[in-house]
Formats: structure tokens, sequence, C-alpha cells
């Protein structure tokens, strides 16, 4: 990873139009709905190319997710997208009483996640996405960080037995996967450095910031073992515990408030089958607002430096 | 205590009804397992003193026609793919729909004691992961049309010529969630999709009209574009109710369609009938005495025309 050339970058959101196009060649029960943002989360190229398997539901995330879960009771396999926060929270009964409690097979794609939508502000970032989702039975919730993860993720979210909360992002950002000798496969910990001083997880696009970070510890001297928890349920529960046993202390790192997310699914684990020190970056449990992407994230935590010098106090 | 199907009252053989040939008999039977499975909904809810009686009563001849005659389905075969499909978005009239699913032989009707009891299939809602044949976990209002519009697209999409029925009340009209259903349904212009309306005009909290006045039901349907039969149906005629059903069928590419039904919550009682106390309440040894002679009284009127 420490290439010097900078990795390609590619939006999630782009690599997930992409992907749907591409597997509805082969895969004829593939449809996709949206709520009136297709050009945005990028379903529309799916609408284009095949206008039979593709719903616009206008604005009704509540009455997309059902439809979806018909279409899901028919036969189909789909896909429903839209912005992260109205898909999760307005369509959260739905996603309950009908996704879950039913076990479909529906893939509910929540676009522009995180802080990603950052220009439009508060009302339109997402930041509790994964902690509802994650309460929900029989739902299996991924985080990719980067386009080659959204692709293997929608592979194998296609072929499941049950519903997935696949959350995307907004902004290009850089393919750091292509150097990974592993797929994003869901249900695993990925391992993208070895270390032992500190264990670092983290899910998502702020995968690139901690990244930076472990090289920066590294250069001071400190081992950071860092892991790609992109699917936070069902919970590899083995992989994590195997790496504090090393290290000793753990930091999260998430696009999300620090309550209920990736903290929250680390916590559970680590209290149960091996409590160790920690510290949690994230959204400190508050309304967010407008602004540049990069200074958005900087402003609540998720920065290198940051990333950085909290891995330092949790070896202090 | 044990529930028991009584036998104090003629039983008609179900599987003999649904196999009935001549249809002017066949009606007759079905409007007279109608009001026995209303007898049979009584004595189980008295029995587990839990459960809804005043929309499970609502709907008896509707659900019983369509089990019974409307619906091309294979009861030993749930998963069947070419069946039509009904969803009882209203799913706290689940004591009349496991009646009636278990005299159409989906289960055992001893199962019927069962009724939300611990480790039951019977769920104080429908919950199609534990009971095969029930199409859609139902319970939360408002979630039917949507899910059934689904359905209608899966089935229109594969080229299947599948009917998909919805049956709503008030409650579920209520919901946001199914004019947003209605509109999508329009949109796409579903064939085969027909929503039942069983207009008992009595909600949990009171009547409509002072809970939540739906207005004119058939106007709104029509200006959401939907194709609405052009007058209301007796919901506990089954001959009535069977002209309806014939109504939806002619129109099988006119897009989504609009039934609605006439009805009476907790029918059959006066005492119950139109009264949003008996919504929900548990049926006392007083009530309970007082109300079913009612019930198998008109049942024995029914007798006269087997």
């Amino acid at each position: 990873m420490s290439t010097t050339t900078a990795p390609q970058k590619i939006a999630l959101r782009d690599a997930f139009g992409a992907g749907l196009v591409e597997l509805g060649k082969t895969n004829e029960q593939l449809v996709a709905l949206d709520a009136d943002v297709s050009s945005s989360c990028k379903t529309a190229a799916f609408g284009a190319a095949y206008p039979d398997r593709f719903f616009n539901c206008g604005v009704g995330e509540a009455n997309m997710v059902d439809i979806a879960a018909g279409l899901a009771l028919g036969g189909q396999r789909p896909v429903c997208s839209t912005f992260a926060l109205f898909l999760v929270l307005k369509g959260a009964e739905q996603i309950r009483n009908t996704v879950c409690y039913n076990k479909l097979p529906v893939i509910i794609a929540g676009g522009y996640g995180g802080l990603s939508d950052s220009y439009d502000g508060a009302s339109h970032q997402s930041l509790t996405d994964i902690a509802v989702m994650r309460s929900l039975p029989n739902m299996t919730v991924v985080v990719p960080g980067d386009a080659n993860g959204v692709q293997h993720a929608l592979e194998q979210g296609l072929e499941m037995d049950g519903p997935l909360y696949l959350r995307l992002s907004r902004n290009p950002t850089p393919v750091y996967s292509n150097t990974c000798s592993e797929p994003l496969t869901i249900g695993k910990i990925r391992r993208l450095r070895s270390g032992s001083d500190i264990t670092i997880a983290v899910c998502g696009v702020v995968t690139n910031q901690t990244l930076e970070a472990v090289d920066i510890l590294d250069q001071q001297g400190v081992s950071a073992e860092l892991l790609e928890v992109h699917t936070l349920k069902p919970f590899d529960t083995e992989t994590l515990i195997a790496s504090v046993a090393k290290t000793g202390r753990i930091l999260t790192v998430e696009e999300h408030n620090v309550i209920g997310g990736l903290a929250g699914a680390v916590a559970e684990c680590t209290a149960q089958h091996h409590p160790v020190p920690m510290k949690t970056i994230g959204v400190q449990d508050c309304f967010t607002e407008s602004g540049d992407y990069d200074e958005l994230l900087d402003k609540y935590g998720l920065s290198t430096q940051n990333i950085v010098a909290k891995a330092k106090e949790l070896l202090s | 205590m044990t529930f028991t199907i009584p036998t104090d009252i003629r039983r008609l053989d179900p599987q003999a009804v649904a196999a009935e040939s001549d249809q002017i008999k066949k009606n007759a039977h079905i409007q007279y397992l109608a009001q026995e499975n209303r007898v049979d909904v009584l004595d189980l809810l008295h029995d587990k003193g839990t459960g809804h009686w005043g929309g499970s009563s609502s709907v008896s001849e509707i659900l019983t026609t369509l089990y019974f005659d409307g619906m091309n389905i294979r009861p030993d075969e749930p998963e069947w793919a070419d069946r039509d499909r009904v969803v009882i978005s209203k799913g706290h009239a689940a004591p009349m729909i496991y009646t009636v699913m278990a005299k159409r032989g989906y289960f055992p009707v001893e199962e019927l004691d069962s009724l939300r009891q611990i480790n039951s299939r019977l769920q104080g809602h429908p919950c199609m992961r534990k009971l095969p044949g029930v199409e859609l976990s139902t319970g939360a209002l408002g979630h039917g049309i949507s899910v059934c519009t689904g359905i209608a697209l899966a089935s229109n999409l594969q080229k299947r010529e599948t009917w998909t029925w919805c049956i709503v009340g008030e409650g579920c009209l209520n919901e946001g969630e199914s004019w947003e259903g209605i509109m999508t349904a329009a949109k796409f212009k579903t064939n085969r999709f027909v929503v039942l309306v069983d207009h008992n005009k009595v909600q949990l909290d009171g009547p409509c009209d002072d809970i939540m006045p739906l207005g004119s039901l058939a106007d709104k349907f029509r200006a959401f574009g939907f194709t609405v039969a052009d007058h209301s149906y007796d919901g506990h005629d089954v001959n009535a109710i069977q002209e309806s059903l014939a109504w939806a069928k002619s129109n099988d590419t006119s897009g989504p369609l609009c039934i609605i039904y006439d009805t009476h919550k907790g029918h059959g009682v006066d005492f119950m009938s139109d009264n949003y106390k008996w919504h929900g309440a548990p049926i006392g040894v007083d009530d309970y005495q007082s109300a079913r002679p009612q019930l198998v009284e008109t049942l024995k009127e029914l007798e006269a025309s087997l």
C-alpha cells in the first residue's frame, strides 16, 4: 500500500451503478428501485439498460422498500436505492417488519452514507444507519470502503438468502484494495496491515485516512494492525479477538455516530470475549453541518492526524 | 383450557365446499361456511381471552369466498409459483384468516387451539415464516398495498397469469404508505392486482368519521389512478362478492382495480356490530353467552338454503 503513485479514485456510487448494470446482463431476476434520486445514486444507468426491471417509486422510501419486498416475494432479486438517511429512517419499519421479519432477499443500498452528502447538511447526512440496521434480526450489514468492495459485496449479496444493508458513499475515493490479496468477503474481517502494538478497526471510505495514519505510526515506530471491518453483522469475532489478544488495545474509526456502529460492535465483542482498552473515533453524538467533505471529516475527527493522535493516546 | 371445534352446529365438509361444481349450491355453502367460521372464531377468542373479533367477523365472507372459490391455489403446495395470492393487510383479522386457512387444508383445524400461545405457528398477527400459506406477515398496518404492488409487478414481469388480492381496512388506509402504494400501482399499470376494501367504517378508537374521515373512497382511488367498481358490494353476501370478483376478472388488463365492500365490524351480534369497543376486547362469559346464540340462529336460517 505504500506505493508512490496515488491509487485510482472511483466513487462508491459509481461502482454501485456500474456493478448493477454489469450484473443485470446475466442475472435476469435483478431489479432496481430508486426514490427519485437515480441520477445521484447511479441506478439510472440500470434503468436505461433494463427499463422493464427498473422502478422509480418517486419520493416515498417506505413504499419503495415494500414494493421491493413484494418483488422479492414474487421471485425477483431487488436492489433498493436512495440516500441512506431517508432509506433507513423513513423505511425503517418496512425494513424491519417486511424485509427482515420475512427474511426477504432485498439489498438495501444506502447511498450518500456518512457525511458524504456534505454540502446538503445535517438533514441529509446519515450517521445512524449502521446502528439502526445492525439492530434488526436477519439483517447483514456491510460498509465497503472502495469500488472493489462495492462490487464484491453486491455480487455476494445477490446470492444471499436474506437482506443486506449496503452502505455507499458519494465522492471519488481511492481504490486501496487493488493491492489486496483477498477480495471483500462478507462476514470476514480483512486484515490490511499486520502489527503488534495496537489494533485499529475501520469501515468505509475513511479506511483511506486510516491507512495513511498507519503509515505515519509505522514511521514513528508504532506497529499498528489494521482490520477492515466491512461487515458489521454478522460480526467476525474470531479475527477481532485474535488481533486484540496480540496487541492488547483497540481503536475504532468510523464515519458514523460513535453510538451503535463500529464502536458498538467492537465493544460488544471485546467486552465479552477479551476486554482491552479501547478508544473510538467517529461523530460524537451530535448533528453535523454543511461544508466541504474533507473539511467536515477533519472537523468531526476523521483525519489522519487525529487517528495518529488517538492511537498514541491509547498507547501511552 | 383447550379449544375444540364444537359439534353443536351442523358442519359442512370444507373440502366438499371447495370442490362443489354447482355454482349456486357452492355459493350457498360458502355463505354457510362463512357463518360457521364466525361461530368458530367467537368460540376460539372467548376460550383464549385474546384476539380481534371485530375485524375478523367483518371479513369472513370475503375471505371464505376467496379461499374456497375465487383463487387458484393449492393448499398442499403453498409455494406453487403460479398460485394466486391474497395478502390480508389488516393482519389483526388473524383468527378468521387461520380458521379459513385451516378449513381450506393448509393446516389441521385442531391447531387453532394454539392461537396466540407460546411456540405456536399461529402468531397474534400472521407470520409467513412460521405458517406456510401466509403470503405476507402483516399486523403493522399499511404494508399490504405496496407489497402486493411488488408481487403483481413480479408476476407481470414474468408474464404469469396470477392474481394478487390485497384486503385492507380503514386503519390501513389511514397510513400514508397505502396511498404511496396506490400511486405506484397506478404508475406501473399493474394488471391482475385488486385492492379489496373491508369498509366497516369503524376503527380501534371509534367510528372512522371521528378518528380519521376517509371521505369518498371510490373517488379517492379513482383520482389516484385505480379502476374502481362502479358500486360498492355487500361484503356479507357471497353472491354479491362473487359478482365483484367476476367484475375484477373481466378487467384483467385494466391496471390496478379496487372493490369496496360494505361490511359491519363484529357482524352477526347486535351489541357488537359497528361498535368499536369490540375491535379487540376479550370476550367474557356473559358477552359470549349473549353473542353465540345470535350467530347460531343465523346459521340455522342459512341451513335452510343448503
